[in-house]
Protein backbone atom coordinates (compact mmCIF):
# COMPACT_ATOMS: atom_id res chain seq x y z
CA UNK A 1 0.00 0.00 0.00
CA UNK A 2 1.29 3.30 -0.55
CA UNK A 3 0.25 5.69 1.45
CA UNK A 4 2.65 9.06 0.24
CA UNK A 5 -0.27 10.79 -0.40
CA UNK A 6 -2.54 9.97 2.18
CA UNK A 7 -3.48 13.00 4.58
CA UNK A 8 -4.61 11.11 7.59
CA UNK A 9 -6.21 12.77 10.78
CA UNK A 10 -7.90 11.43 14.10
CA UNK A 11 -11.05 10.05 13.28
CA UNK A 12 -13.96 12.00 14.03
CA UNK A 13 -15.56 9.55 16.54
CA UNK A 14 -12.18 9.92 18.42
CA UNK A 15 -10.84 12.69 20.69
CA UNK A 16 -7.66 13.60 21.76
CA UNK A 17 -7.32 15.02 24.79
CA UNK A 18 -4.28 15.65 27.58
CA UNK A 19 -5.06 12.70 30.74
CA UNK A 20 -3.64 15.60 33.36
CA UNK A 21 -3.25 12.55 35.77
CA UNK A 22 -0.50 11.16 33.69
CA UNK A 23 0.50 14.29 31.68
CA UNK A 24 0.03 11.64 28.60
CA UNK A 25 -2.28 12.48 25.81
CA UNK A 26 -4.94 9.80 24.92
CA UNK A 27 -7.23 9.39 22.14
CA UNK A 28 -10.66 8.46 23.22
CA UNK A 29 -12.99 6.67 21.64
CA UNK A 30 -16.74 5.03 22.39
CA UNK A 31 -16.13 3.00 25.60
CA UNK A 32 -12.13 2.94 24.58
CA UNK A 33 -8.86 5.27 25.30
CA UNK A 34 -5.25 4.53 24.48
CA UNK A 35 -2.72 5.75 26.35
CA UNK A 36 -0.16 7.74 23.95
CA UNK A 37 3.87 7.34 24.07
CA UNK A 38 5.68 9.87 23.05
CA UNK A 39 6.82 9.03 19.41
CA UNK A 40 2.87 7.90 18.94
CA UNK A 41 1.81 11.72 20.54
CA UNK A 42 4.40 13.25 17.69
CA UNK A 43 2.83 11.45 14.98
CA UNK A 44 -0.51 12.04 15.69
CA UNK A 45 0.25 15.79 16.57
CA UNK A 46 1.29 15.86 12.33
CA UNK A 47 -2.02 14.12 11.29
CA UNK A 48 -4.10 17.14 10.60
CA UNK A 49 -5.50 15.82 7.84
CA UNK A 50 -3.66 18.65 5.57
CA UNK A 51 -0.11 17.08 5.44
CA UNK A 52 0.75 14.07 3.16
CA UNK A 53 2.04 10.84 5.11
CA UNK A 54 5.16 11.50 3.03
CA UNK A 55 5.03 14.96 4.95
CA UNK A 56 4.97 13.58 8.14
CA UNK A 57 7.71 11.43 7.56
CA UNK A 58 9.91 13.50 6.73
CA UNK A 59 8.99 16.33 10.02
CA UNK A 60 9.57 13.45 12.30
CA UNK A 61 12.89 12.23 10.38
CA UNK A 62 14.07 15.51 10.59
CA UNK A 63 13.13 16.05 14.16
CA UNK A 64 14.90 13.36 15.43
CA UNK A 65 17.41 12.66 13.32
CA UNK A 66 16.40 9.33 12.31
CA UNK A 67 16.57 7.00 8.70
CA UNK A 68 13.81 8.29 6.80
CA UNK A 69 12.79 4.82 5.84
CA UNK A 70 12.88 3.66 9.53
CA UNK A 71 10.64 6.00 10.67
CA UNK A 72 8.20 5.88 7.46
CA UNK A 73 8.01 2.08 8.43
CA UNK A 74 7.32 2.61 12.09
CA UNK A 75 4.84 5.40 11.27
CA UNK A 76 2.96 3.79 8.67
CA UNK A 77 2.54 0.08 11.15
CA UNK A 78 1.38 2.69 14.06
CA UNK A 79 -1.23 4.03 11.71
CA UNK A 80 -2.74 1.29 10.47
CA UNK A 81 -3.19 0.00 13.97
CA UNK A 82 -4.81 2.87 14.24
CA UNK A 83 -6.76 2.49 10.95
CA UNK A 84 -8.24 -1.36 12.37
CA UNK A 85 -9.34 0.14 15.21
CA UNK A 86 -11.34 3.04 13.18
CA UNK A 87 -9.14 5.76 14.92
CA UNK A 88 -8.17 7.49 11.95
CA UNK A 89 -9.28 8.86 8.58
CA UNK A 90 -7.86 9.55 5.39
CA UNK A 91 -5.55 6.63 5.54
CA UNK A 92 -5.79 3.91 2.45
CA UNK A 93 -6.30 0.32 3.04
CA UNK B 1 10.68 5.38 16.71
CA UNK B 2 8.71 2.97 18.58
CA UNK B 3 5.39 4.23 18.72
CA UNK B 4 2.44 2.46 19.78
CA UNK B 5 -0.32 2.92 22.48
CA UNK B 6 -1.46 1.10 25.13
CA UNK B 7 -4.96 0.18 26.19
CA UNK B 8 -6.91 1.94 28.85
CA UNK B 9 -8.88 -1.10 29.14
CA UNK B 10 -7.25 -3.30 32.36
CA UNK B 11 -6.51 -6.74 30.12
CA UNK B 12 -3.28 -7.43 31.19
CA UNK B 13 -3.01 -8.14 34.84
CA UNK B 14 -0.12 -5.10 36.33
CA UNK B 15 2.37 -7.09 38.63
CA UNK B 16 2.48 -3.29 40.50
CA UNK B 17 0.01 -2.67 43.61
CA UNK B 18 -3.02 -0.73 42.67
CA UNK B 19 -2.83 2.43 44.06
CA UNK B 20 -6.84 3.42 42.92
CA UNK B 21 -5.77 6.88 42.86
CA UNK B 22 -8.13 7.73 40.18
CA UNK B 23 -11.61 7.20 37.97
CA UNK B 24 -11.58 6.66 34.18
CA UNK B 25 -15.12 6.72 33.38
CA UNK B 26 -18.31 8.22 35.42
CA UNK B 27 -21.54 6.05 34.49
CA UNK B 28 -24.11 8.58 34.97
CA UNK B 29 -27.88 7.02 35.62
CA UNK B 30 -29.57 9.95 34.57
CA UNK B 31 -33.09 8.88 35.69
CA UNK B 32 -34.84 5.35 36.01
CA UNK B 33 -37.72 6.13 34.04
CA UNK B 34 -37.79 4.72 30.59
CA UNK B 35 -40.78 4.15 27.92
CA UNK B 36 -39.41 0.52 27.24
CA UNK B 37 -39.98 -2.58 29.65
CA UNK B 38 -37.01 -4.95 29.03
CA UNK B 39 -36.96 -7.89 30.80
CA UNK B 40 -33.30 -7.92 30.76
CA UNK B 41 -33.11 -4.18 32.84
CA UNK B 42 -29.97 -3.60 34.69
CA UNK B 43 -31.67 -0.80 36.80
CA UNK B 44 -32.66 -2.77 40.42
CA UNK B 45 -36.44 -4.49 40.22
CA UNK B 46 -37.40 -1.48 43.08
CA UNK B 47 -37.05 0.68 41.07
CA UNK B 48 -39.95 2.67 41.07
CA UNK B 49 -39.38 2.90 44.80
CA UNK B 50 -36.54 5.10 44.50
CA UNK B 51 -37.59 8.65 43.58
CA UNK B 52 -35.87 12.59 44.06
CA UNK B 53 -33.53 12.60 41.04
CA UNK B 54 -30.75 14.76 41.20
CA UNK B 55 -31.27 18.49 39.49
CA UNK B 56 -29.47 19.63 36.96
CA UNK B 57 -26.61 21.71 39.15
CA UNK B 58 -26.45 18.40 41.37
CA UNK B 59 -25.20 16.74 37.85
CA UNK B 60 -23.35 19.67 36.78
CA UNK B 61 -21.33 19.39 40.06
CA UNK B 62 -20.66 15.62 39.86
CA UNK B 63 -19.49 15.88 36.89
CA UNK B 64 -16.68 18.28 37.68
CA UNK B 65 -15.96 16.00 40.40
CA UNK B 66 -15.69 12.89 37.93
CA UNK B 67 -13.57 15.05 35.91
CA UNK B 68 -11.42 16.26 38.78
CA UNK B 69 -11.45 12.68 40.08
CA UNK B 70 -10.16 11.70 36.36
CA UNK B 71 -12.64 10.67 34.32
CA UNK B 72 -11.84 10.84 30.55
CA UNK B 73 -15.02 9.70 29.50
CA UNK B 74 -18.91 10.17 30.70
CA UNK B 75 -21.61 8.01 29.87
CA UNK B 76 -24.98 9.03 30.24
CA UNK B 77 -27.44 6.94 30.66
CA UNK B 78 -30.86 5.59 32.94
CA UNK B 79 -33.46 4.34 32.32
CA UNK B 80 -33.65 6.71 29.42
CA UNK B 81 -31.36 10.06 29.82
CA UNK B 82 -33.82 11.86 26.80
CA UNK B 83 -36.83 11.56 29.59
CA UNK B 84 -34.53 14.70 31.21
CA UNK B 85 -35.36 17.56 29.94
CA UNK B 86 -32.18 19.32 30.69
CA UNK B 87 -30.04 16.61 29.24
CA UNK B 88 -28.75 19.46 27.23
CA UNK B 89 -27.59 21.21 30.00
CA UNK B 90 -25.60 18.44 31.58
CA UNK B 91 -24.27 17.14 27.65
CA UNK B 92 -23.09 20.53 27.93
CA UNK B 93 -21.21 20.71 31.55
CA UNK B 94 -19.71 17.59 29.95
CA UNK B 95 -18.67 18.82 27.33
CA UNK B 96 -17.22 21.93 28.98
CA UNK B 97 -14.58 19.31 30.94
CA UNK B 98 -13.54 17.92 28.03
CA UNK B 99 -14.62 14.54 28.56
CA UNK B 100 -15.81 11.94 25.93
CA UNK B 101 -19.80 12.24 26.12
CA UNK B 102 -21.03 8.94 25.54
CA UNK B 103 -25.22 9.26 25.08
CA UNK B 104 -26.37 5.73 25.72
CA UNK B 105 -30.46 5.94 24.70
CA UNK B 106 -33.35 3.71 23.82
CA UNK B 107 -33.95 6.32 21.36
CA UNK B 108 -37.33 7.16 22.20
CA UNK B 109 -38.52 9.98 22.54
CA UNK B 110 -36.13 11.50 20.06
CA UNK B 111 -37.14 14.14 17.08
CA UNK B 112 -34.32 14.82 14.59
CA UNK B 113 -33.91 18.56 15.87
CA UNK B 114 -33.04 17.34 19.77
CA UNK B 115 -30.25 15.09 18.03
CA UNK B 116 -28.87 17.95 16.46
CA UNK B 117 -29.30 20.29 19.46
CA UNK B 118 -27.31 17.56 21.96
CA UNK B 119 -24.72 17.20 19.38
CA UNK B 120 -24.70 20.87 19.51
CA UNK B 121 -23.95 20.56 22.81
CA UNK B 122 -20.85 18.38 23.09
CA UNK B 123 -22.19 14.55 22.18
CA UNK B 124 -19.37 12.57 20.93
CA UNK B 125 -20.96 9.46 20.58
CA UNK B 126 -24.80 7.55 20.44
CA UNK B 127 -25.75 4.45 21.47
CA UNK B 128 -28.83 3.08 20.76
CA UNK B 129 -30.17 -0.14 22.09
CA UNK B 130 -32.21 -2.24 19.60
CA UNK B 131 -33.97 -5.27 21.04
CA UNK B 132 -34.13 -8.00 17.73
CA UNK B 133 -32.91 -7.83 14.17
CA UNK B 134 -36.79 -7.00 13.33
CA UNK B 135 -39.64 -5.81 14.50
CA UNK B 136 -41.74 -8.30 15.55
CA UNK B 137 -38.99 -9.71 17.89
CA UNK B 138 -37.31 -6.10 18.91
CA UNK B 139 -40.88 -5.06 19.91
CA UNK B 140 -41.71 -7.95 22.26
CA UNK B 141 -38.66 -7.57 24.38
CA UNK B 142 -38.75 -3.75 24.46
CA UNK B 143 -42.41 -4.30 25.61
CA UNK B 144 -43.67 -1.50 23.37
CA UNK B 145 -43.73 -0.49 19.71
CA UNK B 146 -40.42 0.63 19.41
CA UNK B 147 -38.32 -0.88 16.57
CA UNK B 148 -39.00 1.59 13.69
CA UNK B 149 -38.08 4.59 15.63
CA UNK B 150 -35.08 2.99 16.75
CA UNK B 151 -33.56 2.80 12.78
CA UNK B 152 -34.66 6.16 12.09
CA UNK B 153 -32.95 7.66 15.30
CA UNK B 154 -29.97 5.64 14.12
CA UNK B 155 -30.37 6.97 10.57
CA UNK B 156 -29.97 10.26 12.21
CA UNK B 157 -27.04 9.70 14.41
CA UNK B 158 -24.94 8.48 11.07
CA UNK B 159 -26.95 11.63 8.84
CA UNK B 160 -25.61 13.89 11.93
CA UNK B 161 -22.12 12.79 11.60
CA UNK B 162 -22.17 11.51 15.15
CA UNK B 163 -20.27 7.67 15.65
CA UNK B 164 -23.45 5.02 15.96
CA UNK B 165 -22.97 2.02 18.79
CA UNK B 166 -25.72 -0.43 18.16
CA UNK B 167 -26.00 -2.24 21.50
CA UNK B 168 -28.19 -5.66 21.31
CA UNK B 169 -28.61 -7.74 24.25
CA UNK B 170 -28.00 -11.74 23.39
CA UNK B 171 -30.24 -14.34 25.11
CA UNK B 172 -31.93 -17.23 24.02
CA UNK B 173 -34.73 -15.80 21.58
CA UNK B 174 -32.33 -14.38 19.55
CA UNK B 175 -28.84 -15.65 19.70
CA UNK B 176 -29.74 -17.89 16.19
CA UNK B 177 -30.28 -14.37 14.41
CA UNK B 178 -26.78 -12.91 15.02
CA UNK B 179 -26.26 -12.64 11.14
CA UNK B 180 -29.56 -10.90 10.80
CA UNK B 181 -28.33 -8.43 13.21
CA UNK B 182 -25.30 -7.99 11.88
CA UNK B 183 -26.71 -7.09 8.80
CA UNK B 184 -28.88 -4.65 10.20
CA UNK B 185 -26.26 -3.22 11.73
CA UNK B 186 -24.64 -2.96 8.55
CA UNK B 187 -27.30 -1.75 6.71
CA UNK B 188 -27.33 1.53 9.66
CA UNK B 189 -23.47 1.71 8.81
CA UNK B 190 -22.61 1.51 12.77
CA UNK B 191 -19.56 2.06 13.77
CA UNK B 192 -19.93 -0.58 16.32
CA UNK B 193 -21.66 -3.28 16.93
CA UNK B 194 -22.33 -4.59 20.73
CA UNK B 195 -23.58 -8.29 20.92
CA UNK B 196 -23.88 -8.24 24.63
CA UNK B 197 -25.17 -11.58 26.20
CA UNK B 198 -27.55 -10.96 29.29
CA UNK B 199 -25.92 -10.66 32.23
CA UNK B 200 -28.17 -12.72 34.81
CA UNK B 201 -28.83 -10.02 37.38
CA UNK B 202 -31.64 -8.05 38.70
CA UNK B 203 -34.39 -8.14 35.82
CA UNK B 204 -32.76 -10.57 33.74
CA UNK B 205 -32.10 -13.09 36.65
CA UNK B 206 -35.70 -13.41 37.50
CA UNK B 207 -36.29 -13.94 33.56
CA UNK B 208 -33.12 -16.40 33.34
CA UNK B 209 -35.46 -19.67 32.22
CA UNK B 210 -36.74 -17.38 29.48
CA UNK B 211 -33.59 -16.06 28.43
CA UNK B 212 -30.36 -18.32 29.41
CA UNK B 213 -29.51 -19.74 26.16
CA UNK B 214 -27.78 -23.37 25.39
CA UNK B 215 -23.98 -23.87 24.82
CA UNK B 216 -24.79 -25.12 21.10
CA UNK B 217 -26.76 -21.80 20.46
CA UNK B 218 -23.78 -19.99 21.75
CA UNK B 219 -20.98 -21.27 20.09
CA UNK B 220 -22.76 -21.29 16.87
CA UNK B 221 -23.51 -17.73 17.51
CA UNK B 222 -20.38 -17.01 18.68
CA UNK B 223 -18.53 -18.16 15.03
CA UNK B 224 -21.06 -15.81 12.96
CA UNK B 225 -19.54 -13.04 15.15
CA UNK B 226 -16.01 -13.87 15.09
CA UNK B 227 -16.55 -14.11 11.06
CA UNK B 228 -18.30 -10.56 10.87
CA UNK B 229 -15.81 -9.33 12.74
CA UNK B 230 -12.83 -10.40 10.60
CA UNK B 231 -15.01 -9.24 7.42
CA UNK B 232 -15.74 -5.83 8.24
CA UNK B 233 -12.21 -4.87 10.59
CA UNK B 234 -11.99 -1.22 10.00
CA UNK B 235 -15.12 -0.63 9.38
CA UNK B 236 -17.60 -1.84 11.86
CA UNK B 237 -15.74 -3.01 14.98
CA UNK B 238 -17.69 -5.98 16.71
CA UNK B 239 -17.71 -6.43 20.33
CA UNK B 240 -19.04 -10.32 21.52
CA UNK B 241 -19.27 -10.10 25.07
CA UNK B 242 -19.19 -13.65 26.57
CA UNK B 243 -21.90 -14.71 28.73
CA UNK B 244 -20.39 -15.80 32.30
CA UNK B 245 -22.93 -18.58 32.83
CA UNK B 246 -20.44 -20.37 29.83
CA UNK B 247 -17.14 -19.35 30.92
CA UNK B 248 -15.06 -21.33 33.26
CA UNK B 249 -13.53 -18.27 34.75
CA UNK B 250 -15.64 -14.83 35.75
CA UNK B 251 -15.47 -11.64 34.98
CA UNK B 252 -13.22 -8.80 35.44
CA UNK B 253 -17.02 -7.05 36.67
CA UNK B 254 -16.17 -3.19 36.25
CA UNK B 255 -12.39 -3.92 35.62
CA UNK B 256 -12.32 -4.58 39.52
CA UNK B 257 -15.13 -3.15 42.24
CA UNK B 258 -13.81 0.55 43.06
CA UNK B 259 -11.25 0.42 40.54
CA UNK B 260 -11.88 2.40 37.28
CA UNK B 261 -15.89 3.43 37.21
CA UNK B 262 -18.23 5.23 39.25
CA UNK B 263 -22.25 4.85 38.84
CA UNK B 264 -24.07 7.90 40.20
CA UNK B 265 -27.33 6.53 40.48
CA UNK B 266 -30.70 9.20 39.43
CA UNK B 267 -31.21 9.42 43.21
CA UNK B 268 -27.52 10.27 43.72
CA UNK B 269 -25.98 7.20 45.05
CA UNK B 270 -22.69 6.54 44.61
CA UNK B 271 -21.96 3.02 43.10
CA UNK B 272 -19.23 0.73 42.23
CA UNK B 273 -20.97 -1.06 39.96
CA UNK B 274 -25.11 -0.37 38.85
CA UNK B 275 -26.39 -2.93 41.32
CA UNK B 276 -24.38 -2.75 44.28
CA UNK B 277 -27.17 -0.88 46.21
CA UNK B 278 -28.55 -4.48 46.24
CA UNK B 279 -26.29 -5.93 48.21
CA UNK B 280 -26.61 -5.98 51.90
CA UNK B 281 -24.37 -4.55 54.81
CA UNK B 282 -23.00 -2.03 52.78
CA UNK B 283 -23.94 2.07 52.67
CA UNK B 284 -23.74 3.32 49.96
CA UNK B 285 -23.23 6.77 49.82
CA UNK B 286 -24.92 9.92 48.15
CA UNK B 287 -23.25 12.66 46.20
CA UNK B 288 -25.27 15.04 47.83
CA UNK B 289 -24.01 14.84 51.30
CA UNK B 290 -19.87 14.01 50.40
CA UNK B 291 -18.06 14.54 46.53
CA UNK B 292 -16.97 12.17 44.35
CA UNK B 293 -13.36 12.25 45.65
CA UNK B 294 -14.10 11.97 49.07
CA UNK B 295 -16.63 8.73 48.43
CA UNK B 296 -14.18 6.90 45.77
CA UNK B 297 -10.94 7.25 48.59
CA UNK B 298 -12.78 7.61 52.09
CA UNK B 299 -16.20 5.43 51.81
CA UNK B 300 -16.02 2.07 53.39
CA UNK B 301 -18.58 0.54 50.63
CA UNK B 302 -15.62 1.58 47.66
CA UNK B 303 -12.99 -0.07 49.94
CA UNK B 304 -15.35 -3.44 50.71
CA UNK B 305 -14.40 -5.43 47.72
CA UNK B 306 -11.39 -3.28 46.53
CA UNK B 307 -8.06 -5.06 45.48
CA UNK B 308 -7.58 -8.43 47.50
CA UNK B 309 -7.44 -8.20 51.12
CA UNK B 310 -11.31 -9.29 50.96
CA UNK B 311 -11.09 -12.59 49.01
CA UNK B 312 -12.07 -15.89 50.53
CA UNK B 313 -10.11 -18.55 48.73
CA UNK B 314 -10.11 -20.36 46.35
CA UNK B 315 -9.33 -16.38 44.92
CA UNK B 316 -7.09 -15.78 47.62
CA UNK B 317 -4.57 -17.62 46.15
CA UNK B 318 -5.48 -17.89 42.86
CA UNK B 319 -3.13 -16.75 40.02
CA UNK B 320 -5.96 -14.79 38.26
CA UNK B 321 -7.16 -12.99 41.43
CA UNK B 322 -5.73 -9.65 39.91
CA UNK B 323 -7.28 -10.42 36.55
CA UNK B 324 -10.93 -11.14 37.44
CA UNK B 325 -10.83 -9.86 41.18
CA UNK B 326 -13.14 -12.68 42.17
CA UNK B 327 -15.60 -11.88 39.90
CA UNK B 328 -18.94 -10.24 40.39
CA UNK B 329 -20.22 -9.02 44.00
CA UNK B 330 -23.58 -9.13 42.95
CA UNK B 331 -23.76 -12.41 41.19
CA UNK B 332 -22.43 -13.84 44.25
CA UNK B 333 -24.58 -12.56 46.67
CA UNK B 334 -27.93 -12.89 44.46
CA UNK B 335 -26.95 -16.36 43.94
CA UNK B 336 -25.16 -17.31 46.55
CA UNK B 337 -26.58 -15.45 49.42
CA UNK B 338 -22.77 -13.95 50.36
CA UNK B 339 -21.49 -11.02 48.50
CA UNK B 340 -17.95 -12.33 49.66
CA UNK B 341 -18.03 -15.76 48.19
CA UNK B 342 -16.32 -16.80 44.93
CA UNK B 343 -18.37 -15.69 41.92
CA UNK B 344 -20.16 -18.95 41.23
CA UNK B 345 -19.43 -18.66 37.41
CA UNK B 346 -15.92 -19.70 38.00
CA UNK B 347 -15.72 -23.55 37.88
CA UNK B 348 -13.12 -24.05 41.08
CA UNK B 349 -15.98 -21.74 43.44
CA UNK B 350 -17.83 -24.06 46.07
CA UNK B 351 -21.33 -23.11 44.33
CA UNK B 352 -20.19 -23.65 41.16
CA UNK B 353 -23.33 -26.49 41.28
CA UNK B 354 -26.12 -23.36 41.42
CA UNK B 355 -24.32 -22.90 37.22
CA UNK B 356 -24.20 -26.29 36.21
CA UNK B 357 -28.16 -26.34 37.34
CA UNK B 358 -29.24 -23.32 35.52
CA UNK B 359 -27.14 -24.78 32.22
CA UNK B 360 -28.80 -28.26 32.88
CA UNK B 361 -32.42 -26.78 32.15
CA UNK B 362 -32.25 -24.64 29.23
CA UNK B 363 -35.44 -24.56 26.95
CA UNK B 364 -34.71 -24.59 23.18
CA UNK B 365 -34.40 -21.83 21.15
CA UNK B 366 -38.49 -21.99 19.46
CA UNK B 367 -40.30 -22.33 22.53
CA UNK B 368 -41.95 -19.10 23.89
CA UNK B 369 -41.57 -18.74 27.88
CA UNK B 370 -43.36 -15.60 29.15
CA UNK B 371 -41.51 -12.80 30.15
CA UNK B 372 -41.43 -10.55 33.22
CA UNK B 373 -41.04 -7.17 32.04
CA UNK B 374 -39.67 -4.46 33.95
CA UNK B 375 -42.67 -2.12 35.55
CA UNK B 376 -45.04 -4.64 35.60
CA UNK B 377 -47.33 -4.50 38.86
CA UNK B 378 -45.18 -7.65 40.96
CA UNK B 379 -42.25 -5.44 40.70
CA UNK B 380 -40.49 -5.36 44.15
CA UNK B 381 -37.33 -5.77 45.03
Amino acid sequence: MNHAEDQPRVASKAKLRLDPKTGKKVLLSPEKGLVLNGSAEKILGLCDGQRSFQQIVTELAQAHGHAQEQVERDTAAFLDQLAERGLIEGWSR
Amino acid sequence: MNAGAAATSSEAASTETPVFDRIYTLVAELTYRCPLRCPYCSNPLDYQARKDELGTEDWQRVLREASELGALQINLTGGEPLLRQDLEQIVAEAARLDAFVNLITSGLPLERERLAALKQAGVNSVQVSIQGPDEASSDRMAGTRSFQHKLQVARWVKELGLPLTLNFVLHRENLNRVAEIVALAEELSADRLELANTQYLGWALSNRTALLPSRAQLDAARLVARAAKERLKGRMEILFVLPDYYSDRPKACMSGWGQRYVVVTPQGLALPCHLAQTLPNLTFENVRDRSLSEIWFESASFKAFRGEAWMPEPCKSCERRSIDYGGCRCQAFHLTGDATQTDPVCSLAPTHGLIQAARSNVAAPEVLIPLRYRGAREARG
